[in-house]
């Protein structure tokens, strides 16, 4: 389990993973060695595994967001396999999550504007297989997003 | 906007995959020599197309192992500020994400929390209290996997 060290250490690197170790030892307050120990442990048990750069879609052009709630036609058994296969195949796909509510599926997409956003709507979100309701929330504007988890 | 080559869009597939990658580490893979890859990594960062660094935790190994995405609608729109809507909810530290959306619902948020239990207690004490809050549509997380992109 994890005790206060680690998750002083976890907050820092989660509000900053590019800490080098030192300056990550000093702001949780132990030593570089005790930070390096406690690091590589959480590693070994699967907690952290290193982190991932962020893409800033907007600053490569990308300036719509799309967030589109799918059900699916559950009569198909295999309904999910095919909907998430044929859906990783479209590159503009940016995140895909399966759900247990009124929706079975989320997919987020981004497009460069309108116009490229009702192309893909057109010619590679509506063909997706197995499709029985899907609806459709545009982004207007961020106001949170922060993946750090409260711990 | 930033325009990208081939040896940009390699070096952001990378980063994403693993953001913790050195500037040698990468160098080697995208065939440039140390210092060209660095001033990339530098020009990339500086545009914005690399937006930041999230540190990969295992929210389930940290206690949290409920993630709930939430649609929210406004009752009484005008009567409340917005502002201090937004305020309010992107200050309670279960919520992750909140982006303001055009479509079925007004608010669409992302929540981690222990349990369903502890969800409820979110729910019911932080959201549904805040004026404002109309109907709430919420859809629990069984799955979720970050797509690439169109690098």
């Amino acid at each position: 389990m994890l005790d206060d060290i680690d998750r002083r250490l976890l907050r820092q690197l989660q509000s900053d993973p590019t800490l080098p170790i030192t300056a990550l030892a000093a702001r949780a307050r132990v030593s570089g060695q005790m930070a390096a120990r406690r690091l590589e442990r959480m590693r070994a048990a699967g907690i952290l595994s290193g982190s991932r750069a962020v893409i800033g879609w907007r600053a490569l052009g990308y300036e719509v967001e799309v967030s589109l709630r799918v059900t699916l036609d559950k009569t198909q058994r295999s309904a999910f396999d095919d909907f998430i296969a044929a859906a990783r195949e479209v590159p503009e796909v940016v995140e895909i999550q399966t759900f247990l509510g009124r929706v079975d599926l989320r997919l987020s997409v981004i497009a460069r504007d309108l116009g490229h956003y009702q192309q893909i709507w057109r010619s590679r979100i509506l063909t997706l297989p197995h499709i029985a309701d899907i609806e459709a929330l545009m982004r207007v504007a961020s106001v949170k997003n922060d993946p750090a988890l409260p711990i | 906007m930033i325009d990208l080559d081939d040896t940009d869009r390699a070096i952001l597939r990378a980063l994403q995959q693993d953001g913790d990658l050195s500037a040698g580490a990468l160098a080697r893979r995208v065939g440039l020599s140390q210092p060209a890859t660095w001033r990339r990594i530098r020009r990339l960062e500086e545009a914005g197309a690399v937006a930041g660094r999230r540190l990969v935790l295992d929210p389930a190994a940290l206690g949290l192992g409920v993630t709930v995405f939430l649609g929210i609608k406004l009752a009484a729109r005008g009567r409340v500020s917005l502002e201090d809507f937004e305020r309010a909810i992107a200050a309670i530290p279960e919520v992750q994400e909140v982006d303001h959306v055009l479509g079925l619902y007004d608010y669409r948020l992302r929540v981690v929390a222990r349990d369903l239990a502890d969800f409820e207690r979110v729910l019911r004490r932080r959201i549904m209290t805040l004026p404002g809050v109309g109907q709430i549509e919420s859809n629990v997380l069984l799955s979720e996997e970050r797509r690439p992109g169109p690098l």
